[in-house]
This record gives structure tokens, C-alpha cells and sequence, in this order.
């Protein structure tokens, strides 16, 4: 299977202060713009489907908006640094006789490789999947948790 | 249909509401995508809601409008820092015209995997009455 990999996501890798404030200033713009022309900005590389990702100290989440993906027509990977989500959502026919008025949403397959912005433990990746939403927990590798040092008194 | 069946998704920006009145409470709100049919029978809505759990989806039908209103949680969850958000969750707000009679008492709505199901039958019509114009 072809993934689309995901390039030039300034976002992802978090490393200096200055790297933290632009990100803040770009999600200013992105909620003030955003509102005013009716839809979001986002800084995705505009793959299906669009993720959202956060950390705690022990693990990154990453969570996916999928209404109508079931869990058997959904596949997830991880490498090293990598998660990788495919799948297909289908949309069953409906009777034959059935006039539509609307058709808004679509069916169809989807694949996308999500770089974490740290090394990650694979082998312990937790995919649920509720109301539509995918939620991966995703464990930090050991060499990417916050030590804490211990202050020896003397 | 056979040509979406090997279709790649693509991503769709979230359509925001707008509305004239504003809200009270602060949030983002966006209008669900819907596909709606028809049989000689009645009509089915189905509605992409992900997120909205059925404790928190409210469907309403007063004088032929039809009001779909259901929230979300944050992803954000507690003692979690964002990383990246490329999509916003928000509130979903719809409303509809229905210009049939609907059997308010036989509505059924269904919500599984993000999707609500809506079937609002038909009110059974009586027989045609067909009209003979006479002359004199």
C-alpha cells in the first residue's frame, strides 16, 4: 500500500522557544482569520483523515475524526517515530427506490503516515475507537520522558 | 456508485454556521454533512456527528422545521498539552424544512460510529380525490 507521507509540517517538532511562540502566534491568526472567512485554517498536509495530536508526560494522543469507519475497516501501524492510519469508509446502499435529495458525505479509502515529534514505543500503541473518533495512545520511547533528577542533600 | 467505491478521501474543511443571531456561550459550530432521501414511505436523514454522543444529540420537530443540535467534547483531554490541532470540534447545528406531513410518533433515530440515522415516516395520506369538473 502507497502511504502519503506528511512533509514540511513546521508544527511537529517542537524544539526551541522562539519554534513555540510562532506556534502560538499561528493559531491566533488561524482563530482569528478562521472565524471571520467561516472555516479553519488547518496546517495539515491536507491528507484524510485531518488528526489532532497532544502529549501528557508518559504518552502522545492522537485522536481523528472517522464517522463510519468500523474497526475492522481500519488499520494502524507503528514504527519507531511513525504512526500510520488507513482504512476505508464505506457507505452502504440504501433501497432502490430511495430519491435523494442531498448527498453530502462521501465514502472512500484513506491513508496517512503521522510523524510523532519523538520516539515512541510501538509495541504498546492503544487504538480505540468511540462515537466516530479515533483515539491512539501512543507511549513515549523511555529516552524521550522528562527524568527527574534527584537533589542529593549533603 | 461504482466509481466511489476504489475513491480516495479527501479532506473537507468543516463548514461553520452562520447564523444572524449570536451565541451566548463561546465555541465553534459547524453544520454536519447530511444525505437525505425519500421513499414513498418516508424520509431518511443521515447525519455525520463524530464526537456527539447520544446523551448529548437533541433532535427536534416543531411546526415542519427539523432541528439537529448535538456537541462535542474538547479533544483536549485534562493534563494534555496540544501538539498540533488541524481540526477544530465544536458544536453541530442544523435545521431543515420538511415539507411533508411527518408521524411525529413513529420517528426513529439511530447513533452508531458517529453517524445518526433519522426516519421520519410519512403521515399515511388518504386515497386521492380525484375531481370532476362539469360543465353546464
Amino acid at each position: 500500500m502507497v502511504y502519503r507521507k506528511l512533509f514540511g509540517v513546521p508544527a511537529w517538532r517542537i524544539r526551541s522557544p522562539f519554534e513555540e511562540l510562532e506556534r502560538m502566534r499561528n493559531r491566533m491568526d488561524r482563530l482569528i482569520n478562521g472565524f471571520s472567512r467561516g472555516s479553519f485554517e488547518t496546517s495539515s498536509a491536507g491528507v484524510y483523515p485531518l488528526v489532532n495530536l497532544t502529549e501528557d508526560k508518559e504518552n502522545y494522543y492522537v485522536y481523528a475524526e472517522l464517522p463510519g469507519v468500523k474497526p475492522e475497516a481500519l488499520d494502524i501501524e507503528a514504527t519507531a517515530n511513525n504512526i500510520s492510519i488507513s482504512g476505508e469508509r464505506k457507505i452502504p446502499p440504501e433501497d432502490e427506490g430511495a430519491k435523494y435529495h442531498r448527498k453530502e458525505r462521501e465514502a472512500g479509502r484513506f491513508s496517512r503516515i503521522i510523524q510523532m515529534p519523538g520516539d515512541i514505543n510501538p509495541e504498546t500503541v492503544d487504538a480505540s475507537l468511540g462515537n466516530g473518533i479515533l483515539s491512539v495512545k501512543v507511549p513515549k520511547a523511555a529516552t524521550e520522558k522528562p527524568k527527574k533528577i534527584v537533589i542529593q542533600g549533603e | 456508485m461504482t466509481s466511489a467505491e476504489n475513491q480516495e478521501l479527501t479532506v473537507r474543511d468543516k463548514t461553520a454556521l452562520n447564523r444572524s443571531a449570536e451565541q451566548t456561550r463561546a465555541g465553534a459550530v459547524f453544520t454536519p454533512d447530511v444525505d437525505i432521501f425519500e421513499t414513498e414511505r418516508e424520509i431518511t436523514l443521515l447525519a455525520d456527528l463524530p464526537g456527539v454522543k447520544p446523551e448529548n444529540l437533541n433532535i427536534d420537530l416543531r411546526d415542519d422545521v427539523l432541528t439537529i443540535a448535538g456537541e462535542t467534547e474538547d479533544f483536549r483531554k485534562e493534563g494534555q498539552v496540544e501538539v498540533v490541532a488541524e481540526y477544530e470540534s465544536g458544536k453541530y447545528y442544523r435545521q431543515f424544512t420538511l415539507s411533508e406531513m411527518i408521524d411525529q410518533s413513529k420517528i426513529d433515530a439511530r447513533l452508531n460510529d458517529g453517524i445518526l440515522r433519522l426516519t421520519l415516516p410519512k403521515v399515511a395520506k388518504a386515497a386521492p380525490r380525484k375531481i370532476t369538473v362539469k360543465t353546464h
